[in-house]
């Protein structure tokens, strides 16, 4: 059952991460990659919420599947955030690269604070 | 734009449920503890790296032109199976349970290990197809 929850989660979170980057990316012309980011922040912030609520005893096991280990784990992407930096510093652009990192794990954790600190 | 995209969409969710099924095999091989390091989505994220470095490199110089490749293990497969939520999520738990420091080792450990990780894959991947 958890099994089937996780895959149904993940069925809807990877094809919503291809596109929101899509539409986040058409949006702009800098190399930054605020399509990645976006998504990987409101991923933050949403299992931030379940997982406080999860410990407060209001979220479900089967809706921390779903959402969180499925949903959530699908829609945000640590290997994209990874090639993306490095293709930045490949291409020289090691300020943007930094900033990437910077700004990814300052506001993503920010973020998982945030939605945490609401429901625990 | 969508309409006609309608098998790489398929792809990525379909990669994306493969993804996501792997991880949570690791996580419940190595499952968190409220104040240990998580050590499960650690090493998902940096195999994930390591894997998109070579797939990227063997989708430049020995696959090109295979459309639904990318999408389907790229950002589905790999996408689905790494996750950035669940590492900021643990490092803000760990931080509120008083496990500051391994809070803190988790959030640099997993960039020092994996951003390596990514362009060792892609480096020994080129390499390996140009000789």
């Amino acid at each position: 059952m958890t099994v089937l929850l996780v895959a149904l989660g993940a069925a809807v979170g990877a094809p919503l991460r291809y596109l929101v980057d899509r539409a986040v990316q058409a949006r702009h012309d800098a190399v930054f990659p605020w399509g990645t980011f976006t998504v990987n922040v409101v991923g933050s912030f949403l299992l931030g919420l379940l997982t406080g609520g999860a410990l407060a005893g209001v979220v479900s096991g089967e809706v921390s599947a779903l959402v969180g280990t499925g949903f959530c784990g699908a829609l945000t992407t640590y290997s994209t955030f990874g090639y993306e930096t490095v293709k930045l510093v490949e291409a020289g652009a090691f300020g943007q690269a930094f900033a990437n990192v910077a700004v990814s794990v300052t506001t993503g954790v920010a973020a998982a604070a945030a939605g945490y600190a609401l429901t625990v | 734009m969508v309409r006609r995209q309608w098998d790489v969409l398929a792809v990525i969710s379909a990669g994306g449920v493969l993804g996501a099924l792997a991880r949570y095999a690791v996580s419940r091989a190595l499952p968190p503890s409220p104040t240990g390091f998580p050590w499960g989505i650690f090493l998902v994220n940096v195999t994930g790296c390591m894997l998109i470095g070579v797939l990227m490199a063997l989708v430049a110089h020995v696959w090109p032109g295979r459309r639904l490749l990318r999408p389907f293990l790229g950002t589905g497969v790999l996408g689905g199976y790494t996750t950035f939520s669940a590492y900021t999520v643990d490092i803000v738990r760990l931080a509120d349970a008083g496990a500051a420091t391994v809070a803190a080792a988790y959030l640099v450990g997993t960039l020092l290990v994996a951003l390596p990780a990514v362009y060792g894959g892609m480096v020994v991947t080129r390499w390996l197809v140009r000789r």
